[in-house]
């Protein structure tokens, strides 16, 4: 599969600050990869780099094969770009908006055509600053589709959307990638990564953490049976009768180091039964994204 | 097969009419490059109550409103529109398009340009109304108008790409206010007191009205004005190039 975004070694530092740390990750034609991380985890740093807005302190990334600071100019007709906030005239007109963005590039998606795709039909003659905070990212989305670009970085893209709106954002998304668009997004919140993703990168203070398909994150750790119940279980001793480490990783949300057999399964409910301790929450194989990334971004406890 | 840039006349066409069709939608801008020059001209010479020194105040009152204009838009129009386009993430969003710096520019200056004609239509239609005879130098007067257009436009760059927008609002209205009495547009300079007459006319207000003054009016020739403006037109831009903070 072709790599459209290829990231090695991405450090940016801002002063003493290293906001991205030796990243290294690709994103390929055709899917969404999304950058998951929490709040100053470096996402926006990430997406600036392959902007072209900002240079790496050091190594290199790579856009359509392309550097994104010295082939600007070559690149830019050919991405799309959806900033966290803001980035329109606040007097502008929706559909004018669209039919600018339209006009920078030779052989543009129909400006009508775009608005109405992202629910927007009705607000053409409305300005910007008169637009709502979900309809403002969507006609951001539509000013960063409307020049048919292969690639698409989209900082945040349903921040601020409401529930059917999110719905929209997601279809047209999907769509995007389908029709061979790559698509980097970035999230902080695990339920959009879940819903849109087909390859995640998750980072956590600058620095890759898990990057690969979805499905295959998601199987990771498979070899693991979670549960809650309530907190102090006498967990040395319950590692005794599975045969396997058990470790309290939260006050009442407990980790067995064991395939989630049935045999095993069974050994853990009837040592809770012994005990008279109702078992809160049970889960096995398929993992939500929401475990892999506390596994993952999991400090030591201070 | 992938996406080029559309060429370059389409991009700036399309790019100066959003930048005119936004700024003759924005009231307080109107209000500025057409109502208080239209105002200004049309009051004071109808009530000769201003020290013009000349048989009919219109003669002295239509160039330095004229220069008034050039000032208004290209000082305070371009320096608040901008300071606002770089908070709200304007600039930014628009250097990651196909668009590019040197285009955008270009259509800035288009959109300029036809404000101003705007004006110099409706304030030379009212100066002609109210019996001024301008003369001949139209040339010059274009000349001086070009120079004072890149010196202001300058001055209104470096503010806004230096100050937070509230700042640029406040400080080129202020601005505004000062060069207004001090730049020889309404009130001669000969009327400021002896040593602020030196000082009027080093500042890109005074030697652009003394140049028009001089140019469609009845104003004494300064060739030295053309040397004031000159080295404003150069030296504000410049400060702008070199200081300005796209985000």
């Amino acid at each position: 599969m072709r790599k459209a975004i290829e990231v090695d070694g991405l450090t940016v530092r801002y002063g003493e600050v290293t906001a991205v740390d030796r990243l290294s990750f690709d994103a390929p034609a055709g899917e969404v990869t999304v950058l998951l991380g929490p709040n100053g985890a470096g996402k926006t740093s990430t997406l600036e780099v392959l902007e072209g807005y900002r240079r790496p302190t050091e190594g290199r990334v790579r856009v359509l094969g392309l550097d994104p600071v010295a082939d600007g100019r070559a690149l830019r007709p050919r991405i799309g770009v959806m900033l966290q906030q803001g980035g329109v005239y606040p007097g502008i007109r929706a559909g004018e908006a669209v039919r600018l963005f339209a006009a920078y590039v030779d052989d543009p998606l129909d400006p009508d055509a775009v608005l109405a795709r992202v629910g927007l039909a009705d607000r053409a003659s409305r300005p910007w600053r008169q637009l709502s905070g979900g309809e403002q990212q969507r006609l951001s989305l539509a000013l960063a589709l409307v020049s048919r670009p292969e690639v698409a970085f989209l900082d945040e893209p349903t921040a601020g959307v409401d529930v059917s709106g999110r719905q929209l954002v997601r279809a047209v998304i999907r769509e995007l990638a389908a029709d061979g668009t790559c698509v980097l997004l970035t999230t902080h919140e695990l339920d959009e990564a879940e819903r849109l993703a087909d390859r995640v990168v998750i980072i956590d203070h600058g620095r890759l953490v898990a990057e690969g398909p979805l499905p295959e994150l998601l199987q990771g750790g498979a070899d693991e049976l979670r549960f809650a119940a309530q907190p102090g279980l006498d967990v040395a001793e319950l590692a005794v009768v599975l045969g396997a480490p058990v470790h309290e990783r939260e006050p009442g949300e407990y980790v067995v180091a064991a395939a989630a057999t049935p045999q095993a399964v069974a050994a853990l409910t009837a040592w809770l039964a012994e005990r008279d301790v109702t078992l809160g929450d049970l889960r096995a194989g398929r993992q939500r994204l929401e475990d892999v990334f506390l596994r993952l971004t999991e400090r030591p406890a201070p | 097969m992938s996406t080029q840039a559309a060429p370059w006349p389409r991009t700036v066409a399309a790019q100066t009419k959003v930048e005119v069709l936004l700024t003759l939608r924005r009231g307080e801008s109107l209000l500025l490059t057409l109502g208080i020059p239209v105002v200004l001209l049309a009051f004071f010479s109808l009530v000769d109550v201003l020290p013009t020194g000349v048989d009919d105040p219109v003669d002295f009152l239509a160039p330095g409103v004229l220069a008034l204009a050039v000032m208004s838009t290209s000082m305070v129009g371009v320096g608040i529109a901008t300071g606002f386009e770089r908070q709200y993430g304007v600039l930014k969003r628009l250097g990651a398009t196909a668009l590019g710096r040197p285009a955008l520019l270009a259509a800035k200056t288009a959109a300029v340009a036809v404000v101003e004609a705007v004006q110099v239509v409706v304030l030379v239609g009212v100066g002609l109304a109210l019996g001024w005879d301008p003369g001949s130098g139209w040339g010059q007067a274009l000349g001086a108008a070009v120079l004072g257009t890149v010196a202001f436009a300058g001055l209104g760059l470096l503010m806004a790409g230096t100050l937070r927008a509230e700042m640029t609002l406040a400080a080129a209205n202020g601005l505004y206010l000062v060069l207004l009495l001090l730049g020889g547009f309404v009130l001669p300079i000969e009327e400021l007191p002896g040593w602020l007459q030196p000082v009027a006319r080093a500042l890109p207000s005074g030697a652009l009205s003394d140049l028009l003054h001089a140019a469609v009016g009845t104003g004494a020739s300064r060739p030295e004005a053309w040397l004031v403006l000159g080295a404003w037109a150069v030296a504000a831009p410049a400060a702008a190039a070199l200081t300005f903070r796209w985000e």
